[in-house]
């Protein structure tokens, strides 16, 4: 394929066509006038705090961001950022976010999705938008419950989950959306929870300076139906043991640290090649893995994906996998430009498309 | 040799799927309009790509209809079948008219052949054929001879069987062939052996034509008396696609379309995507959803979204236009309708769409609907569609069919400068009429009832839209009874308040009987009125271009008939419309065989109406 400078517009930033705001802006700026509606407790209201304190980091002229959601109590979110919105329809927002970038690149375009929205009724919208890298920032709430519709299992439930729906167990196998993403060629992927409002606002940024698409999964607490699905992973002394932050360029450790400052356990590869998590003095310092997202090859960052486990036993987080490769939006104008390069538009010229013939006003009979 | 003058003739070309007659038929077709008839073309061709071959369901075939006078069909019956094989030959021969001619290659005619066909007895010999005037021509043979020279192997050679015919029909039509070779030679430019391959079957047929006595009479069919101007072939499909691209050109929007590949919509999508030299994007969307989506998001920032697809495709595509209806936002949506429902027929015509574009969305959501009545108005529609689109911020669903865009006929090329502007009038400011100084998206027009529309980019109007329903004016979400209540109400007469043409009706012997049809039906039933005041009849004749909403005169024409006839490739969609707003005296007449109506059939109707013999 052609395009214009397909190697620059991989490297450039997310919001390199996004005008930015010269005057400085405040959390408060980004407040709609809306009454927040979530239910006492969701770990909405964090997230949404979260992101009202990044967006005045990020210095963009506000009427320059969009925030598009589907269905769900996490697509509400639009109505309470005072930027341009829209709460569209059920699992199709990155259908829509993707029409929207690609006729506006000078927009900041953000999805807001849930469990249920993106990964079930949008399932399809959702690879395909990674799959293309179109310049969209895909925040994907996972409760692991469906909270709108008051309480059946989603996709990501675990399997036996009591709801009204499934009240022996829900027999469904659940997704795990990192690895659903990086196997949908996701060009950056990242994990984060609700109650971890450092971990959140920093892989937010990372994501938001990414160019192409960028999923990030973050586990969020619904109070009302499926309370501290997370709770192992909130408190500290447990989530020492359970959680594993990657940091690029980093050994990547959990549990304890020692006296050393370094975590008591290591992801190694075993000698099968599979990572595995083992104490560290039983890890050959040469196994231990060091984080590396910018490997273009995504099998370790899957490897890494599947370590986190549905039970919570290990959850890891931070960015999975962030890679340069054309954007889906760039490619589309870039074809545009050198179309416009090569033959100026002349709208005459393509009526009559090239095999003309006159009726004079006289015809012969 | 007699040289007999007249003033139209039907020619069909008919082979297996991959013999090239849609080639064949293309180029007959440019040379009638380059000699200035008049022509309407039908190809026709299996689902299939590659069926089965010598069969008769993988038969393929074109059929141009060209004269000294303006016409309107492809023509109801072929005067000239060439069928370059038996199971093209038992596919078309019944549509012969009696003492057609028919061209055969003899040779094609063996055991095997005709097994596969499943001709049980030879028809060239059986006495069959007795009332057609049969030629055989063993154009294998001749086209095999005349490229030997290139050395070129004898399958590919054959290839250029179809050139033959043509040759040989330019022949027996006085058809100009100076720009056959050169157009031959373009086509195949990378490939310089098959051009002149093509050359050579193209001068044998010519020749063979003029040097054996086989043909008695050669025909010529004079220019037609067209109206002063530039004119080119167009298909309707590739009309439509020029009108999108003109609406963005005199809206200067640029054209986003989102759209997923399905017969017989996707030349639209391979029409556009020529084109990104202009302000127009195409997006092969992941399914009919995902397309409608990038569409309407498109809208969203701004720019004029469309969508193109098929009755299966518009089916899915129902929830979001629902959220355009809501969102009140421009949106473009092409159905061009095949034979249903599900699969159904994807490479044949019909009509079943219109109640699907009607009414095929939950809760009151109404949206305008327009129907091209012939392949070059789908351009004008398509402009139309994108006007009151962006005018009264509302998806429009634009009806085409399987005949119109896959026909094609001569188009007087329009003048672009001449169109009226189309002006999106984006808001710019705060507008509020309560002094707050906020932006109020639901805020509508008095006269259009169009909501206000600001872009994102656009300073101080930060505002968020969705499908959850509106309070009037603000446009915040509200759950408020009379809210709701006002705001279906609102957005049903925005729609039926949308500025629509008077119908014109066509009646210049003071009728008792109307004919009123829409969509693709234009030409058949025109050819049939024609027909019909020709042989003394007074019927008159009324053609609706906008279903959605209708034209106000509408009930006033309708009322002025004893009898109003209404033909359709359904059962009967627009009579049911009709019958809803109290018209009693419809007369339905309808037709689901995928193919277009025949001006005979519908002058044999009409007829028996008039002499009021139930029909």
């Amino acid at each position: 394929m052609t395009t214009v400078d397909t190697e620059t517009a991989g490297r450039r930033s997310g919001l390199a066509l996004v005008p930015s705001d010269p005057e400085p802006q405040k959390a408060a700026d980004y407040r709609s006038d809306q009454e927040v509606r979530w239910c006492p407790g969701c770990g909405d209201y964090i997230i949404l705090n979260t992101v009202q304190a990044m967006l005045p980091e990020l210095g963009l002229r506000r009427e320059n961001i969009v925030f598009i959601s589907g269905i769900g109590c996490s697509s509400r979110f639009p109505y309470y950022l005072d930027t341009y919105g829209m709460h569209s329809i059920h699992g199709r927002a990155p259908a829509i976010a993707t029409g929207l970038a690609v006729a506006r690149p000078d927009l900041s375009v953000w999805v807001i999705t849930g469990d249920g929205d993106a990964l079930s009724i949008g399932g399809n919208h959702l690879i395909h938008a990674l799959r293309r890298n179109v310049n969209l920032k895909i925040l994907l709430f996972n409760n692991r419950v469906y909270g709108l519709t008051k309480g059946q299992y989603s996709p990501t439930s675990d399997r036996g989950m009591v709801t009204k729906s499934s009240p022996v167990g829900s027999p469904d196998a659940p997704f795990n959306p990192v690895s659903l993403a990086l196997g949908a060629e996701a060009s950056f992927v990242a994990r984060s929870m609700d109650s971890d409002r450092e971990g959140l606002a920093e892989v937010l940024r990372a994501a938001a300076e990414h160019r192409g698409s960028a999923l990030v999964e973050i586990y969020q607490n619904c109070p009302v139906f499926n309370a501290g699905a997370f709770d192992a992973l909130k408190d500290p002394d447990q989530s020492l043991r359970r959680v594993i932050r990657l940091r690029a360029g980093e050994e990547i450790d959990l549990g304890p640290v020692g006296e050393d400052g370094r975590g008591t356990q290591v992801v190694a590869r075993d000698p099968r090649g599979r990572l595995a998590v083992l104490p560290r003095e039983e890890a050959d310092s040469k196994s231990i893995l060091v984080h590396d997202p910018a490997d273009e090859d995504p099998s370790t960052a899957f490897a890494l994906s599947r370590l986190s486990t549905q039970d919570l036993s290990c959850a890891v987080t931070g960015v999975f996998r962030s890679v340069s490769r054309p954007a889906y939006d760039d490619e589309v104008r870039d074809q545009a430009v050198l179309a416009r390069e090569q033959h100026p538009p002349s709208i005459e010229d393509v009526i009559a498309g090239g095999d003309t013939w006159t009726v004079s006003e006289r015809s012969e009979r | 040799m007699t040289v007999v003058g007249i003033d139209k003739v039907v020619v069909r070309f008919a082979g297996d799927s991959g013999d090239g007659m849609q080639l064949l038929g293309d180029r007959f077709t440019l040379q009638a309009a380059a000699f200035g008839n008049d022509l309407a073309t039908m190809p026709d061709y299996p689902a299939e790509i590659r069926a089965p071959q010598g069969t008769v369901h993988g038969v393929s075939s074109f059929q141009v209809h060209f004269a000294d006078t303006d016409i309107l069909t492809p023509g109801d019956t072929p005067d000239v079948l060439v069928a370059f094989n038996p199971a093209a030959l038992k596919a078309n021969v019944e549509d012969l008219r009696a003492g057609g001619v028919v061209i055969v290659d003899p040779d094609e005619f063996t055991k095997r052949n005709l097994a596969k066909a499943g001709y049980e007895r030879d028809p060239l010999t059986d006495g069959s054929l007795r009332h057609l005037t049969l030629h055989r021509v063993a154009m294998g043979a001749i086209t095999l001879g005349a490229v030997k020279p290139l050395g070129t192997g004898r399958k590919d050679a054959l290839r250029s069987r179809n050139m033959f015919a043509l040759g040989l029909l330019s022949w027996m039509y006085g058809r100009p062939t100076d720009g056959v070779e050169h157009a031959l030679r373009a086509k195949f430019a990378k490939l310089p052996t098959v051009a002149e391959a093509n050359v050579l079957a193209f001068r044998a047929g010519w020749n063979y034509g003029e040097t054996t006595e086989m043909f008695a009479t050669t025909y010529r069919v004079a220019p037609a008396a067209l109206p002063a101007g530039e004119y080119r072939r167009v298909s309707g499909n590739a009309a439509l696609a020029l009108g999108l691209l003109t609406a963005g050109w005199i809206s200067r929007m640029k054209v986003v379309l989102g759209t997923y590949p399905i017969t017989p919509a996707s030349d639209i999508l391979h029409e556009l995507a020529r084109h990104k030299n202009f302000d127009l994007l195409t997006i092969q969307a992941e399914d009919e959803i995902a397309a409608v989506g990038a569409a309407l998001g498109a809208s969203f920032g701004g720019a004029l979204g469309v969508t193109t697809t098929s009755g299966p495709g518009l089916a899915l595509k129902s929830e979001t236009i629902g959220l355009g209806v809501m969102t009140e936002l421009p949106l473009v949506i092409v159905d061009v309708q095949r034979g249903g429902p599900s699969t159904g027929l994807p490479t044949k015509t019909e009509q079943a769409d219109l109640l699907q574009a009607r009414f095929g969305r939950h809760g009151e959501s109404p949206v305008p609907v327009l129907a091209p009545l012939s392949p070059s108005d789908c351009f004008d529609t398509a402009v139309e569609a994108a006007r009151i689109a962006v005018t009264y911020r509302t998806p429009v669903l634009l009806l085409s069919d399987g005949a119109l865009a896959n026909g094609s006929e001569p188009w007087r090329l329009p003048k672009i400068a001449e169109l009226a502007p189309i002006d999106p009038g984006f808001a710019t400011g705060p507008n509020a009429t309560d002094d707050s100084g906020d932006y109020w998206p639901y805020l509508r027009d008095r006269e259009t009832l169009a909501r206000s529309w600001a872009i994102p980019g656009t300073p101080g109007l930060e505002h968020r839209i969705g499908g959850l329903e509106k309070a009037e004016r603000t446009g915040a979400i509200s759950y408020d009874p009379a809210n709701h209540e006002a705001m279906v109400r609102t957005r049903q007469a925005k729609i039926d308040g949308i500025a629509v043409p008077d119908l014109d009706v066509d009646d210049p012997d003071s009728a008792r009987t109307l004919v009123l049809g829409w969509g693709s039906t234009y030409g058949p039933i025109r050819a049939a009125v024609r027909r019909l005041r020709s042989a003394g009849r007074a019927v008159a004749q009324a053609h609706l271009r906008h279903l959605n909403p209708f034209p106000a005169n509408l009930d006033d024409v309708l009322s002025r008939y004893d009898r109003v006839v209404v033909p359709e490739m359904n059962l009967g969609q627009l009579a049911l419309l009709l019958r809803a707003r109290g018209m009693t005296d419809i007369v339905s007449h309808t037709k689901v065989t995928g193919l277009p109506f025949k001006a005979g059939e519908l002058e044999d109707v009409l007829m028996d109406l008039m002499e009021g013999v139930a029909a």
